[in-house]
């Protein structure tokens, strides 16, 4: 069974430094995969790589076989990848619904002659998607705020949001780009169910974490970034005890 | 008495004639201006528009509606290839770069004899009654306003707030920003047909930068938030030079002169104190009220 994401020696250069320098791995179908490491290890630029918002410098980006590194953004989302930003992006004058309703633009299956003849189709069709924004939004918890400006919500809702943005668009892929960064507790656990029950409906997800309870917790398999290498890969518990991960995070002690 | 009365007509025809041209135009810019572009090749496009209209009426004898239709294509085609490059360039760089395009229009056409050149061409058949602005005008809006809540409303909406997002998401925004560059063009085409067989006149001093600097003001100082707020802008600023002929006199400024330092002073006023426009003054006043309201439950 070939992976659904192969990421093949891949490398991208920022003049002299090598943010991501021959890293390889590969996710499968219904995976949770976490990618972690110290910072500046080139996480989240394989993951500006990986959804086109950087060209890789060398190497392979393969989505079910099929090369998408050079892709741009839109054509990479169509074939089915979606994220979330480390630094949240969603749109701030847009109410949560509308954010959602922004993400499920390549499922939204409408005709312009439909909407500008005010046929009833238009009119099921936008109906039909409110109510799946609406769903996605029970689904993160946050349907009382439906209707609040993305810029009004907190910072763990805004990054809640941008999963229920990311996954209205029924990816194959989400990429999610440390979803729990500043947010308490009791968030925290809400969205390693959210992610589990994204991953038992089908979809791999590549998890960037900081949490590494979170990241033991939720993952089947980590792979483990330092200077742009990979260092370690496996499941959780493996990697926990490597010698080369536990040196990169915490030093070699002489 | 009859006299008087015709020309009250005649006056208050052209005013609300010019009410609809000028909400053409506020939302030809505010076609681009909905997904964050400000493209300022609008006068161009209506010079185009207008020329092309009126050479169809009196060079080809072209009906009224063949002519207007020409007028919409014609400007609709030229910004296919004029965007493919431009829309590229950023905020102000795109907007430097299709001033230059308005300029290259209006030079042409002070340069093209068969158009007499600076001249222009005078004695064009009035065709355009106000019934054919407001329908123009209102077919634009139903358009507009079909957009809202469509997956290609939404899109235009995500490019302006995040374009980089939008495209994580699946948006071809490049294609989006051709779309709404034509779309303007064939807008502000529009106007310009309509404009030459209203004022049975056309010359390129008529297409000048001034003429796209005003549909930005109308475009802004309405609010480019609403759909609407164009037209709420264009009516305002035409409405306001009449309300100010009277007053010409008393400050003793020429009314031309006198309407730019107004337009200019609304404008300032609308950018420091409604940043959104007048279209915004509803939310904004609701918004106030709420504030008020938790002193009085308390």
């Amino acid at each position: 069974m070939t992976a659904l994401l192969a990421v093949e020696r891949l490398e991208r250069v920022f003049g002299g430094v090598r943010a991501v320098d021959g890293a390889s791995f590969e996710l499968r179908e219904g995976e949770i995969h976490g990618l972690i490491g110290p910072n500046g290890a080139g996480k989240t630029t394989a993951i500006n790589v990986i959804s086109g918002l950087l060209r890789p410098t060398g190497g392979a980006v393969r989505l079910a076989g099929r090369g998408i590194h050079g892709l741009p953004p839109h054509r990479i989302a169509a074939l089915g990848v979606a994220r979330t930003f480390q630094n949240i992006r969603l749109f701030p004058d847009l109410s949560a619904r509308d954010n959602v309703l922004v993400g499920a633009h390549l499922v939204r299956r409408a005709s312009l002659a439909a909407r500008l003849l005010v046929l009833p189709a238009a009119r099921e069709e936008e109906r039909g998607a409110r109510a799946r924004a609406g769903e996605l939004l029970e689904r993160i918890g946050l349907s009382a705020r439906a209707d609040d400006h993305a810029r009004n919500l907190s910072y763990g809702e805004q990054r809640r949001v941008e999963i229920a943005r990311a996954l209205a668009a029924e990816p194959r892929l989400l990429l999610l780009d440390e979803p729990t960064a500043g947010m308490n507790p009791v968030e925290v656990q809400a969205v390693a169910a959210l992610i589990r029950s994204v991953a038992a409906g089908g979809r791999s997800v590549l998890l960037i974490e900081h949490n590494v309870k979170l990241v033991m917790d939720v993952c089947d398999r980590i792979t483990v970034l330092d200077f742009g290498k990979v260092i370690a890969e496996g499941p959780p518990a493996a990697v926990a005890k490597d010698p080369a991960v536990i040196t990169a995070y915490l030093g070699s002690g002489t | 008495m009859w006299e008087h009365l015709r020309d009250l007509f005649l006056t208050y025809e052209s005013t609300l004639g010019y009410i609809g041209l000028n909400s053409l135009l506020a939302l030809s810019v505010y076609a681009t201006l909905s997904c964050g572009q400000l493209a300022l090749s609008n006068a161009g496009f209506m010079a185009i528009g207008a020329y092309g209209a009126t050479l169809l009426t009196l060079d080809a004898g072209a009906s009224f509606p063949l002519a207007l239709a020409g007028g919409v294509l014609l400007p609709a085609a030229v910004a296919v290839p004029l965007g493919l490059p431009v829309l590229r360039l950023r905020g102000v760089f795109l907007a430097i770069a299709t001033i230059g395009f308005g300029e290259v229009v209006r030079l042409g056409l002070v340069n093209w004899d068969h158009v007499n050149g600076a001249q222009g061409i005078v004695a064009i058949p009035q065709k355009t009654s106000l019934w054919t602005i407001g329908l123009a005008l209102a077919v634009v809006l139903f358009v507009l306003a079909r957009l809202r809540g469509s997956k290609w409303g939404f899109a235009l909406e995500a490019i302006r707030q995040d374009e980089p997002a939008a495209r994580t998401m699946g948006i071809p925004t490049t294609a989006y920003k051709l779309a709404m560059l034509v779309l303007g063009a064939a807008i502000a085409g529009l106007a310009g047909g309509l404009e030459a067989h209203f004022t049975f006149m056309v010359a390129p001093n008529g297409f000048s930068f001034a003429r796209v600097v005003d549909m930005l003001v109308f475009a802004v100082v309405g609010g480019t938030a609403r759909f609407w707020g164009p037209v709420l802008g264009a009516t305002f600023l035409t409405l306001l030079p009449e309300a100010l002929r009277d007053l010409a006199p008393l400050v003793g400024i020429e009314p031309g002169p006198l309407r730019l330092a107004v337009n200019g002073l609304v404008l300032l006023g609308v950018i420091l104190f409604l940043p959104n426009g007048l279209a915004s003054l509803p939310d904004r006043l609701r918004a106030r009220r709420r504030r008020a309201a938790p002193e009085l439950a308390a």
